[in-house]
């Protein structure tokens, strides 16, 4: 495969990275942090993607696989949560459920 | 003769049962606490008759081997002999009666609280405790009752937990009662040094070898001895714990602090005559302190507004009588009077109980009056139990224990006891009078309801025909076990002394009669001010005894410790507490509670690590 060189996409999975990573850090919501954490998720696989184009393998089509399937199950335990906060707290205000502090 | 083990394990799993299932019906709780008894009380009677039959020879069974630790070996064994077949019967039979009653009780005194299977749990608990302290054919094991009744009595004085008083009143007695069991422990501890084995029929055979009579170690186990049976019984100086004990529920206070356990004392002092006997001057004590406590006990329930502590405080004052009659060597009627008090003193007790309920909780006597009307059925098992208790003659059974008693003090020579117990027969028969007359005589002050049922009726109908001359038919196979006592007088000088004794309980009577029978004018005025309501407050707070020991022993205790609170060594100590709490306060800074400076901090450390493998 020829064309673009590998520090660009490397470079823009990094980008998403991080700008999934200050949303998780900033929002309050809880929503946006699930969507931030599905960033994160998929500039790894992302990365994965272009590493496996870069080399010519097939482990990272898999890997890419496998992140989606981990994504899908962390989506559906983050509705979850969000759905249990709501009902308890009746707010998703991520910092409303702080009671574990020492 | 495997039965004798049934009349424990038939209580034992009445008690698991009730404790393992607390949230059982009411009624079922009920029937298994009394019905365990009842069947305890069945195998009793089937023991008795075989051992009878068998031709009454002790008789030993050894369950198990308890403790082997090198040479102290400890079994596991039963010891059935007369003594041991006399108090199984007061047990399992009075007891089966009180249990029966405290179903009827505690129905009205719990009014649908929770607390049933409770209650009955340990009241079967200490069924088998008190089996185990007469059973034991070794110290050890009853001291494994002597233990185990100490601790059903605590949690059963301390049953009303919610009430503080009735938390303090279980302490109180557990702490006093403990004071004689450390001392009961040292003379098992000499016993055992001395002998080599806690075997009781060993020691017995083997004391008059190692001692002669009057030999300091022996005298000093007699001493300890008795110290321990003092506490459990009440008696002078560990005494002031029985009229708190009327906490506890009326059951309670007819089975454990009138029928059975308080007579363990002078089960303990019988089962080990042998040593008393080689210690003439501790002996001697045993009787004189006997003497004392019926006198004090009998002023200070002539005082009395509550009627279960005037009860409780004549239930020391017949304790004390029967150390006298141990003290002057009179072993049989020491025994015999410790059945027939129990007979009539858990007469009086659960007829209390039922007056109490029947007039909405009330105690105290002067809110009571005229109840006689009301109810009938109580007022006479009650003159029935008071009657036996004042030993009026002839017709009651307390006659032909209490005044053999008095009679064998004088017949073996100690007419100065003889005089106290005269003077206390007195006081006895003034006091129960006292007491019916305000209760029962004199106008109505309350309403009351009469308690109805099988339950109700008919422990009390059983008890009061043993509290009659009837009760005093049942002989006690004691030959052989311990000595009579039995002095051969000249009949018309005994004859002449049981006239007196008669007369003495009947002059109680009217003197009662005369000053509470009718206006009462006399005796409220001589006690409502000056130097006779003195003496009332002096005679109610039992000569004092409890403000004694506040002064002499709690007041200086507790000035003591303060003394010591911060003294060097709490400051050594206190080190430790500081460091951990120093430490927790280091550690809970960093848990915020918050997600999102747990996710911060965790992607700064990964930051860190990755930092480490690329540029380390």
């Amino acid at each position: 495969m020829t064309g673009l060189p590998i520090s660009y996409g490397i470079g823009l999975a990094a980008l998403l990275f991080l700008m999934g990573f200050a949303g998780l850090v900033i929002r309050r919501n809880t929503l946006f942090i699930l969507m931030c954490l599905e960033i994160m998720m998929n500039a790894a696989g992302l990365a994965f993607i272009v590493a496996g184009a870069q080399w010519q393998a097939a482990d990272g089509n898999v890997m890419f696989i496998l992140i989606i399937t981990v994504a899908a199950a962390e989506a559906a335990i983050g509705l979850g949560l969000l759905l249990q906060l709501q009902k308890r707290f009746r707010t998703i205000d991520i910092d409303a459920a702080s009671e574990m502090h020492g | 003769m495997s039965l004798l083990v049934f009349t424990l394990i038939f209580p034992l799993l009445g008690a698991i049962s009730l404790s393992l299932f607390p949230r059982m019906a009411d009624g079922t709780a009920r029937t298994i606490g009394a019905a365990s008894v009842g069947l305890s009380a069945l195998s009793t009677a089937f023991v008795a008759l075989f051992w009878f039959w068998s031709g009454g020879f002790p008789y030993i069974t050894t369950l198990w081997q308890w403790i082997s630790v090198g040479d102290f070996q400890v079994d596991f064994g039963l010891y059935l002999d007369g003594l041991s077949i006399t108090m199984m019967g007061v047990i399992t039979g009075v007891g089966f009666l009180i249990h029966l009653f405290a179903a009827w009780y505690m129905v009205h005194d719990l009014e649908g609280k929770p607390g049933m299977a409770r209650f009955f749990a340990y009241m079967n608990l200490f069924i088998v405790a008190m089996l185990l302290l007469v059973l034991g054919d070794n110290l050890l094991l009853l001291y494994l009752g002597w233990e185990g009744v100490g601790l059903c009595s605590y949690l059963l004085i301390g049953y009303y937990y919610e009430t503080p008083a009735n938390a303090w009143a279980a302490f109180k007695a557990f702490l006093i009662t403990r004071i004689g069991d450390v001392f009961l422990a040292i003379g098992l501890f000499l016993l055992y040094a001395v002998f080599g084995t806690l075997n009781i029929q060993a020691i017995l055979h083997l004391a008059p070898q190692v001692w002669s009579e009057g030999d300091t170690l022996a005298d000093i186990a007699a001493l300890m001895l008795l110290l321990g049976a003092c506490g459990k019984s009440a008696q002078l100086p560990l005494q002031t714990w029985l009229a708190d004990a009327m906490a506890g529920p009326t059951p309670v206070s007819a089975l454990i602090h009138a029928a059975t356990m308080v007579t363990a004392g002078v089960y303990l002092i019988a089962r080990t005559y042998g040593i008393f006997l080689l210690a003439p001057g501790i002996h001697e004590l045993v009787g004189i302190i006997g003497a004392v406590t019926l006198l004090i006990a009998g002023f200070a329930a002539l005082a009395q507004t509550d009627i279960k502590r005037a009860i409780a405080y004549s239930t020391m004052s017949q304790i004390g009588y029967m150390f006298l009659a141990l003290g002057v060597g009179a072993w049989h009627a020491a025994i015999f009077h410790l059945m027939i008090h129990a007979f009539f003193k858990s007469l009086l007790f659960l007829t209390a109980g039922s007056v109490i309920i029947a007039c909405h909780h009330e105690q105290n006597i002067f809110k009571m009056g005229g109840l006689r009307k009301k109810l009938p059925f109580d007022y006479w098992m009650f003159v029935i139990g008071g009657a036996a208790l004042s030993a009026l003659p002839l017709v009651t059974a307390g006659f032909y224990s209490k005044d053999a008693i008095i009679w064998l003090s004088l017949a073996n020579g100690h007419a100065v006891l003889w005089l106290f117990s005269i003077i206390g027969a007195f006081i006895t028969s003034v006091y129960t009078f006292r007491l019916i007359f305000i209760v029962f005589h004199g106008e109505q002050k309350t309403e009351a309801h009469a308690g109805r049922g099988l339950a109700h009726h008919v422990p009390l109908a059983v008890l009061a025909v043993l509290s009659t001359f009837i009760g005093a038919l049942i002989g006690q196979p004691l030959a052989g076990v311990l000595p009579s006592g039995v002095v051969e007088g000249h009949p018309w000088i005994e004859l002449f002394f049981e006239v007196v004794s008669s007369l003495v309980a009947l002059g109680g009577l009217a003197v009662a009669m005369a000053l509470y029978l009718g206006k009462r004018d006399f005796i409220t005025k001589s006690v409502a001010k000056g130097r006779g309501a003195e003496a009332w407050q002096f005679f109610h707070n039992a000569l004092g005894f409890d403000a004694l020991y506040d002064r002499v022993f709690v007041k200086p205790y507790l000035a003591v410790t303060r003394a010591h609170r911060r003294d060097w060594i709490e400051a050594v100590v206190n080190v430790i507490p500081g460091l951990a709490s120093a430490l927790n306060t280091g550690l809970t800074v960093g848990q915020t509670g918050r997600v999102r400076t747990y996710t911060m901090v965790m992607f700064a450390g990964a930051a860190v690590l990755l930092a480490l493998l690329m540029f380390g």
